[in-house]
């Protein structure tokens, strides 16, 4: 039997459904930072110079993942591989940064947690380390599809999946500019 | 290779293949256990909702002992619970977490997942002509989730401190510091875990019935064939994806406030007589995240019920269901009014009153979609044929409810009268009709209408008219008097109201309520026991349309296999209510429509 496969893919029409979810949650954290922001007591603050570089990485790595997309379509297999394996370590890079950022804030003297935290500061280890979580994910999806590539006996040419991982991707990118973007200008 | 070719070689044409070909192995694991079939999994859902609607409503009857009879010691209590009930007599503790806990596993456990996951999972790839759900590993999951949030729910009744008792809402700060109470340590930690798993659970199950909806109709299935029941499931679905995730966000910052030291929610506090330092935190803050979900939450629940009512009332009134389309739009109205109505359940925080009034506009919109439906509900049972089976009784026992708590909703939802009535028994009241009650009465409609469908037999009715009957009158005899109660100032969630010389003359009236509730918590076990000895007894279904129903479920065998249709999925060609039509009786979907016929 032949599906109607005229229509977008279920799986690809349940993942932008899921980022919509990721979107409403994102959008309570960061309505809740603005209504936050408007009562007394909020301290200001700017964002180690460490969150530009590592905006960048996350940047790049959009790039690489198209990259990676088309050459799957292509079937240049070690391309693919290639790229998706530099998309996954800029992940990693990018998750490292957004640690190391973490620290700088706190060392600065902007305390995100315990004794004498400002929930200003609160917000940007919530909010940033949510995202973190999702590019985790991101990463675990990426790892399967990738050993995947290189373990099956007979060629997956599957192109969903990898589809679905490069639009998450790019999500999660988009996502954390406007989070970078939002904390700068609403500091 | 296009994409389009690459995808009939993929997962989902494979999976149909196999069910063609019926050389699907399956073990006793795979069949009842991780089952990826929508059928066994809506069971799943069904009998997991059942056991905890058991121990919710166990707890009610445990807290109006305390309230019906507060000068009561009973020796068995203590033999039972210990500490918890010492000499006989409920304690204060234990009787926050009964109400916490009934609150918590009725909302969630019982009314979402056990009714969305029940009929959504049942009925979407029946109705739409699919054989499974778009990805039914996804909806396994999903089950799973359930479960495992279960499972640390129901930990968490066993442990030391016992559980969450700062109200089903755990609002801040009690909820945030662990020293605030009993409730507040651990039992606070382990709800947090299982309602986050919880929400994992409603968003793998959502996605699923969305995408299911949208993309796998069969052929001739349009969006305006379809009956109601999917229409209010697909408005549920949307509703859980997008309020859930502001739950979650909330419940982060919560976990933030417990554990990490920050201070979202906290500020100058005095607990114990000590000054904590947190500072710069808003517990209304939380209460704005907690009701973004909170409110659509309410929805989420009575509307698959109104899809249900619906569809079994049509078919036992032999009568298309009154203004499919009204239907329709009203169900979308209110499911983007929900969105737009948390605020009031906060009218007395200190908003700001002309917010307040924009609230009060918006809540009271609500009563032109609803009072739509009720109209179309009506109308459908005017001169019907119609057959008062327990299904349908309970479809009628719903619209009354309906109008009940919705006609209380008026006077809750203005912003000056919820001044005094706010945080009483008034509020109990209207919820428990309008959300509780009525959503029980949708959901057994439900479940005595599509049991053949289910299990191949049939419930007993007489057991039905029982459940119906004393069901309808101990829900009036328990709520109609707590409005007398709430008018007269009666606050909620006291431990002990007997001590109050205004409240003293609730004394017998709160002895009526309490006889009520046990009572209707006995006959609920007996409709369990109907259930249960239905599936192995009951009187067997010999014919595949046994209600004579226009949809594509009764279209498959008796006993569907996984699949559902050992052919080609049926082709649709008209919609899902023709009923009495040029003098038939009725028409099914797969009927073509007829040269010489007439326009619905």
């Amino acid at each position: 039997m032949t599906m109607q496969r005229k229509k977008i893919h279920p799986y690809k029409f349940s993942l932008w459904l899921g980022l919509a979810g990721i979107i409403m949650m994102f959008a309570g954290l960061t309505s809740a930072y603005i209504v936050k922001r408007s009562q007394p007591g909020w301290q200001s603050f700017t964002l180690p110079t460490i969150f530009i570089y590592s905006t960048l990485v996350i940047l790049v790595s959009s790039v690489t993942v198209q990259v990676a997309l088309k050459a799957f379509r292509e079937r240049l297999m070690s391309k693919y591989r290639l790229f998706f394996a530099i998309t996954a370590a800029l992940g990693l890079i990018f998750i490292s940064m957004q640690i190391i950022g973490f620290y700088q804030f706190q060392a600065s003297g902007k305390k995100m947690i315990g004794l004498g935290s400002n929930p200003a500061y609160s917000f940007v280890l919530a909010i940033a380390g949510l995202h973190i979580v999702h590019i985790l994910g991101g990463l675990i999806a990426l790892a399967i599809v990738f050993f995947k590539a290189f373990g099956r006996k007979t060629r997956n040419y599957d192109v969903v999946p990898v589809e679905l991982i490069a639009t998450y991707w790019h999500f999660v990118d988009i996502l954390w500019v406007y989070l970078f973007v939002f904390f700068s200008l609403l500091h | 290779m296009s994409n389009e070719a690459v995808i009939q070689h993929g997962t989902v044409s494979h999976e149909v293949h196999e069910h063609h070909e019926g050389h699907h192995h399956e073990t006793f694991i795979s069949k009842y256990v991780f089952s990826q079939d929508h059928k066994m999994i809506a069971k799943q859902f069904l009998i997991t909702g059942m056991v905890w609607a058991v121990i919710g409503g166990l707890m009610s009857v445990l807290f109006r002992i305390q309230l019906g009879y507060p000068d009561a010691h009973l020796p068995w209590l203590e033999d039972i619970f210990g500490h918890w009930a010492k000499d006989g007599k409920i304690q204060p503790e234990f009787y926050y977490a009964l109400g916490t806990m009934h609150g918590t596993i009725l909302v969630f456990f019982v009314l979402t997942a056990g009714l969305s996951g029940t009929f959504a999972n049942l009925l979407i790839p029946f109705q739409v002509g699919a054989r499974d759900m778009a990805s039914p590993f996804m909806n396994m999951l999903s089950y799973w989730f359930f479960v495992l949030a279960s499972i640390v729910m129901l930990a968490s009744l066993f442990i030391q401190t016992g559980p969450a008792s700062g109200g089903w809402t755990v609002y801040p700060p009690l909820s945030a510091l662990g020293d605030a109470s009993q409730g507040s340590k651990l039992g606070m930690d382990l709800w947090l875990i299982s309602m986050a798993l919880f929400v994992v659970s409603q968003l793998l199950g959502g996605l699923n019935y969305v995408s299911t909806i949208l993309n796998m109709r069969t052929k001739g299935m349009t969006m305006t064939r379809l009956p109601l029941t999917v229409w209010a499931i697909l408005f549920t679905a949307i509703l859980g994806i997008l309020s859930f995730p502001v739950l979650f966000s909330g419940f982060i910052l919560l976990l933030f406030d417990r554990h990490l030291g920050t201070s979202f929610y906290l500020s100058d506090i005095v607990l114990s007589g000590k000054i904590l330092p947190n500072e710069g935190g808003s517990p209304i803050l939380y209460q704005h995240l907690f009701w973004f979900l909170g409110h659509p939450e309410v929805y989420i629940i009575i509307l698959p019920t109104m899809g249900l009512v619906s569809e079994v009332m049509s078919i036992n009134a032999r009568k298309p269901i009154f203004g499919y389309m009204a239907m329709i739009a009203s169900m979308f109205a209110i499911a983007l009014l929900a969105f737009l109505v948390w605020a009031h359940h906060m009218f007395v925080t200190g908003m700001n009153p002309f917010l307040g009034s924009v609230f009060v506009l918006l809540t009271l919109l609500i009563a032109v979609p609803s009072a739509i439906k009720v109209f179309n509900w009506l109308t459908t049972l005017w001169k019907g044929n119609i057959r008062f089976n327990p299904g349908m009784l309970f479809c009628i026992g719903f619209v009354s409810m309906f109008i009940s708590g919705g006609l209380t909703g008026i006077f809750l939802g203005n912003s000056t009268l919820d001044i005094h009535l706010h945080d009483t028994y008034f509020v109990i009241a209207h919820f428990h009709i309008v959300m509780g009650v009525s959503a029980f009465m949708g959901m057994f409609a439900g479940i005595y209408h599509w049991f053949p469908k289910m299990y191949g037999r049939y419930m007993n009715n007489t057991l039905g008219y029982i459940h119906f009957w004393v069901t309808l009158v101990c829900a009036y005899v328990i709520f109609w008097p707590m409005h007398y109660e709430g008018f007269a100032g009666m606050p909620r969630r006291y431990y002990d109201y007997s001590n109050w010389e205004s409240f003293k003359q609730f004394v017998e009236l709160n002895k009526v309520i309490s006889f009520a509730a046990i009572l209707s918590f006995l006959v609920q076990l007996m409709f369990i026991f109907n259930f249960i000895y239905s599936i192995f007894k009951g009187r067997r279904v010999t014919s595949k349309n046994p209600w004579g129903a226009t949809t594509l479920e009764w279209t498959t065998p008796i006993r569907p296999g996984h699949g559902n249709w050992p052919g080609e999925i049926p082709e649709v060609h008209r919609w899902a209510y023709d009923y009495g039509k040029d003098g038939m009786d009725f028409i099914d979907q797969t009927t073509p429509v007829g040269k010489d016929e007439s326009k619905h």
